[in-house]
């Protein structure tokens, strides 16, 4: 047996121990610091929104510290929760949301596995072109929009204006586009060999989204499910140009529109309103986010 | 179980001919290789007997029937694929099922079929997780289990085993041919290493620029080449091509490589290569197993010649040599015990019984 001995006395340099984790330390301060400010940035409204949805009328009107509640009260919440108009507002977002998010993804699941993965003529145009048509603002869009539905109704009798259920046909112009695109991209990201494999074990086309696209772009999904939902709860534009009647009144124009009186401002319930409408939207994203994962798909092929 | 047809099969893509015209007869029961370096069409040519590319001409037929305009689902085929396409949200019993589930068929039969896969397979134990938490090469025998489930006509292999490390390829390597001694299902296999398809196959097809270069069992490509293409591509390390030409020398055949170097063909070889013009620009073909240190007896058609040599490769068993004639390199396989060291002169022989002549110009073997 020999023994090997190893020279310890070799050449000794200057090491700068922990320089590594010194350059991470400092990439972590600066991020706080940015991240703090952003915090600070966007989290201000939504608390300056529950501080003054607790304050009366009068407190709020009065020259006090407007970041500190002295006589807290519940009546904003009370005066929203029970007034029949409030949740008519509710329950006519909840519904046209709930309704439009249903046909979005109804639509555009199936019309983004036929432009990601069937190749017919025009197919990469007409991916390109459903991008195109998000990108024309609603600004543009409502006067023609309006003038369409009023002819309609002209034509065949079926009153479109100033009914809820006009907003489910409004509202898929705006998602629909946006959430194909989304798809796309997601199912596009799935090897190729996934489907190919799938149509050798037999599968048809409607069976290899049902069956391997929709449950492996599930993050994509919930994705477009989330943005579907948000664009609908918080579409303001459409819902004040097509409906008047209070009754047919979605919740962001049925707050502005009964609780800001000519130059009234009821601002405790406002901003009240403002955070029970947020609420929905806050709750979804709690649940949903947990599914909305991206590496799903790892284990599919190599890597 | 099937046989398999290819006729006159061409595949072009918009100005590009990727397969032209392709005649391959696959018995049952065989195991073909499709090997080439890549874009020489094997890739493709597998995915038309698949279905999952259309052929542009020509005809496909599996166990008799034409399947050009059969989808893929009805050509009762199995594939195996490079990165294994397993469904990710799927176990892996639910993968190897998910033909049969789509069938219909009954829960005992598909119950059956996975456990008799995944003992042959030896994955066993795995039949509850999720791809994602198998390595690369259980990754791949759930792939072979999906495919062999299905008990279909034909088994397609296209590159299964590129994705894995060194090591575990050989392993996988056995494993599939175990597996088809079992099940002996028709099996058309791709792949661009020549070792796979040498160890794995009944039949070689070897493909070049959409064409097959010649057809035969591994052995006959080895020993028998038809063209340059064939030659250099099969066996490691390469066959060496040395520019030379035939002359006659008092009466007798000589093969010339330099000015000063010439060796005497032995009979079989002289009368074989008689009718060659003497003025044709030829290549020696000579495996580097051909080229050994020199012996102290004499064989006939073994010739002796000294080389200076540029590099030694000890491999353990043997070692390569490296030296040049006429500006070609030259790679010999010698004892380790033949005393070969970088730089340094060798008596070394030559064996011109297993020769091969070809014409520079067309690559045919003569």
């Amino acid at each position: 047996m020999t023994t090997v001995t190893i020279d310890k006395a070799a050449p000794t340099r200057k090491v700068k121990y922990g320089s590594m984790s010194r350059d991470r330390a400092w990439a972590l301060r600066w991020s706080y610091f940015f991240l703090v400010i952003f915090a600070i940035f966007s989290l201000t409204p939504p608390i300056y929104m529950l501080i003054t949805s607790l304050k009366s009328s009068a407190e709020i009107s009065a020259a006090t510290n407007p970041w500190w509640v002295f006589h807290p009260t519940l009546d904003n919440y009370i005066g929203l929760l029970t007034s029949n108009q409030f949740l008519r507002f509710f329950w006519n977002s909840a519904i046209v949301s709930i309704i439009v998010v249903t046909l979005t993804m109804l639509i555009s699941v199936p019309a983004a596995f036929a432009l990601a993965r069937m190749r017919f003529w025009g197919s990469a145009t007409l991916a390109t072109g459903v991008f195109l048509t998000y990108l024309i603002p609603e600004t543009l869009l409502f006067i023609p929009l309006f003038k369409m539905f009023a002819v309609i109704g002209d034509w065949t009798g079926i009153q479109l204006i100033n009914r809820w259920y006009v907003l489910l046909i409004i509202y898929p112009t705006l998602t629909v586009p946006f959430c194909t695109w989304i798809m796309i991209g997601y199912f596009a990201s799935i090897p190729k060999e996934l489907d190919e494999a799938a149509v050798i074990d037999g599968a048809s086309w409607i069976q290899t989204l049902t069956r391997i696209f929709i449950p492996v772009a599930f993050p994509g999904i919930i994705a477009a499910t989330i943005f579907a939902f948000t664009v609908s709860w918080a579409q303001f534009l459409y819902p004040l140009v097509f409906t008047t009647s209070t009754d047919q009144l979605v919740m962001p124009v049925g707050i502005i529109t009964t609780l800001i009186k000519g130059d009234v401002f009821n601002w405790g319930q406002i901003m009240t309103g403002a955070l029970l409408g947020a609420a929905p939207p806050l709750i979804i994203y709690a649940f949903l986010m947990d599914y909305y994962i991206a590496g799903l798909t790892a284990g599919a092929t190599k890597g | 179980m099937a046989d398999v047809t290819l006729r006159k099969v061409v595949k072009r893509y918009d100005e590009v001919e990727a397969v032209r015209g392709i005649d391959l007869d696959i018995a049952d029961h065989e195991f073909v290789v499709l090997v080439g370096p890549s874009g020489c069409g094997k890739s493709t040519t597998l995915r038309m007997i698949a279905g999952l590319e259309d052929i542009s001409d020509g005809d496909i037929m599996i166990g008799g029937d034409v399947v050009n305009d059969v989808p893929p689902k009805d050509r009762d085929i199995a594939m195996v694929f490079q990165n294994y396409a397993l469904y990710p949200h799927m176990t892996v019993a639910e993968n190897m099922s998910f033909g049969l589930r789509l069938k219909r068929y009954p829960k005992a039969e598909i119950k059956s079929r996975i456990d008799e896969a995944a003992r042959m397979l030896d994955i066993v134990e795995l039949v509850d997780r999720k791809p994602k938490q198998l390595s690369g090469g259980q990754r791949q025998r759930v792939a072979m289990g999906r495919a062999i489930v299905r008990n279909p006509k034909v088994f397609l292999f296209d590159e299964p085993l590129s994705n894995l490390d060194a090591k575990l390829r050989v392993q996988m390597r056995i494993e599939i041919k175990k597996v088809h001694q079992k099940v002996r299902t028709t099996t058309v296999y791709v792949t661009h290493d020549q070792v796979e398809a040498m160890t794995l196959a009944d039949r070689v097809v070897v493909m070049n620029h959409g064409r097959i270069e010649q057809i035969g069992t591994p052995n006959e490509l080895y020993h028998k080449p038809a063209t340059r293409f064939v030659a250099s591509f099969i066996g490691s390390p390469a066959m060496n091509f040395i520019p030379c030409r035939l002359e006659d020398v008092a009466g007798k055949l000589h093969v010339r490589l330099t000015d000063r170097v010439s060796f005497p063909l032995p009979p079989a070889r002289a009368a074989r290569y008689q009718g060659v013009p003497r003025t044709d620009k030829l290549l020696l073909g000579l495996r580097p197993e051909h080229i050994t240190e020199a012996r102290q007896h004499s064989e006939p058609g073994v010739e002796n010649f000294d080389a200076v040599l540029d590099v030694t490769e000890p491999m353990g068993m043997e070692t390569l040599i490296y030296f040049t004639v006429e500006g070609s390199q030259v790679c010999g396989r010698v004892n380790p015990n033949a005393g070969a060291q970088d730089g340094a002169p060798l008596r070394l022989a030559v064996d011109l019984n297993n020769m091969h002549l070809l014409n520079e110009v067309t690559g045919v073997v003569l």
